[in-house]
């Protein structure tokens, strides 16, 4: 006889640390992130797709329009151009297109430029019913548009 | 309030649809809230300010759909189920006093009446399990109904044995023997009955089983049974089946709050009156959710072992004991 009752008395305990476990979670704040209305600051070394490095001085880009990133990438999905202007030392962008549907984020271009004018983004809210917005991304107008 | 009978009867009926109504709707707001706080997330925030009209939405979703009566089923029995499921919470609601003042019928078998009209509600879930011809609603109408027996047991012996002591059956007596202070509350009067408290586990025990709660909840075996008895229900058919669980869970508490917990009696002995009867209710159906998101479903097997090797054993020996010692006391 008294084992069963032991045994009830132990199941019944279990259930009421197993009720106290819960109603502290209860009174605990939450853990979700309601991601239309909020969202999760991107961690320092997410890729996103590549962007310019905006020059601090000038608010240009840095690029020099070498074409280094261009022959690094391995999916051959950036094409870049450039000219060389009246009375400027180095040649400067003029055209920088990604096809993002081929980039792998394999950052070869980011590690090859030698003027360090490419970096990840920190985009990710990437969503189109077309492709044809990812398979020319500008990133010289994307510059542009995005004046400090 | 001296109304013409005719009226007051009117105004019960009135109260108490409207009463059942609002609390399945927004039980079912409070349950998915309580869940959400339990996993730590915010649970339904958009329809509404903190998601207060989610039940409304719901609401109109369910009503919105079409009625399907499956080729095949009893229509007869399939469509006065839900019917049948709802009716007993509300039949209950007319004998349940919410205060000294408040109660449609004070009669003196309201215990009885009340097991009555609850066991009606276990047929009802069968017949749409039944009625539907689907082989998943069948096997839960079966479980259904061994497992609403097995309870039964168990927590007609524990009503009895809190009807010797009280010695009467009438609901309203029964809150009026327990005012005064916290200590002569049922569930506290120790002198009387050192057995109180093991009555009281039993009873919610059995009162989640009765209802169909987790973790006791085989009429609606998700995981197993598609959704059990209800399987075949679409729309509101569905929907009232859902509020009913609501209604009894509603019923339920306010029987253990009248039987246990002093009714309407305040626990400090003054100002005595709804807001207490109130205030019990709910704290004890937050309760029942709380069990809901604690602890999983058992498995059919364990739960009638429970039953049948634990729960009826242990109110049999209390009644037996209790028994004794009114005698020999």
């Amino acid at each position: 006889m008294n084992g069963p009752l032991i045994n009830v008395w132990r199941g019944f305990r279990s259930l009421v640390s197993g009720m106290r476990i819960t109603l502290q979670q209860f009174f605990k704040p939450n853990v979700t992130v309601q991601y239309p209305h909020e969202s999760i600051k991107m961690p320092e070394r997410f890729r996103g797709h590549i962007i310019f490095v905006r020059d601090p001085d000038s608010g240009k880009s840095l690029c020099i329009a070498c074409k280094s990133c261009a022959k690094a990438c391995p999916s051959e999905c950036i094409v870049v151009d450039g000219v060389k202007r009246e009375g400027e030392k180095k040649k400067s962008v003029t055209e920088f297109k990604l096809d993002f549907t081929k980039c792998s984020l394999c950052g070869s271009c980011v590690e090859v430029c030698p003027a360090d004018a490419l970096r990840f983004s920190k985009e990710y809210n990437l969503a189109s019913p077309t492709k044809g917005e990812y398979v020319e991304i500008d990133l010289v107008r994307r510059l542009e548009a995005d004046k400090p | 309030m001296n109304l013409p009978e005719p009226f007051r009867l009117l105004l019960f009926v009135l109260g108490t649809m409207a009463f059942v109504g609002a609390n399945a709707a927004y039980l079912v707001w409070v349950e998915r809230k309580g869940a959400a706080r339990f996993q730590r997330r915010p649970g339904p925030t958009e329809v509404g300010p903190a998601g207060l009209l989610q039940p409304i939405a719901d609401a109109l979703k369910l009503m919105s759909k079409q009625l399907i009566v499956p080729p095949g089923v009893d229509s007869i029995l399939f469509r006065l189920a839900p019917i049948l499921v709802m009716m007993p919470a509300m039949m209950c609601l007319a004998t349940i006093p919410f205060s000294e003042a408040l109660a449609a019928r004070n009669i003196n078998v309201a215990l009885v009446m009340v097991f009555a009209f609850s066991s009606i509600n276990v047929m009802a879930i069968m017949l749409g399990g039944w009625a539907s011809r689907n082989k998943y609603a069948i096997i839960s109408a079966a479980r259904i109904v061994s497992q609403n027996i097995a309870y039964e047991i168990p927590m007609m012996l524990v009503v009895i044995t809190l009807v010797m002591m009280t010695g009467t059956m009438n609901l309203r007596e029964i809150v009026d023997q327990q005012a005064g202070a916290i200590w002569h509350w049922n569930l506290f009067r120790l002198d009387e009955n050192p057995l109180m408290p093991v009555t009281f586990v039993i009873f919610y025990i059995c009162m989640l089983a009765e209802t169909n709660r987790a973790p006791f909840d085989m009429a609606e075996a998700e995981s197993e049974l598609v959704a059990g008895a209800f399987t075949e229900y679409a729309g509101m058919g569905f929907g009232v089946y859902f509020m009913a669980e609501y209604a009894n869970i509603v019923v339920g508490c306010a029987l253990a709050t009248l039987l246990f917990l002093g009714g309407w009696q305040s626990p400090i002995g003054v100002w005595s009156g709804i807001p207490w009867f109130l205030l019990k209710m709910y704290a004890l159906v937050f309760s029942v959710i709380w069990v809901r998101w604690t602890f999983p479903r058992t498995q059919f097997y364990s739960l009638l072992n429970l039953s049948w090797k634990i729960l009826i054993p242990v109110s049999l020996a209390t009644l037996v004991l209790t028994a004794i010692m009114m005698k020999i006391l």
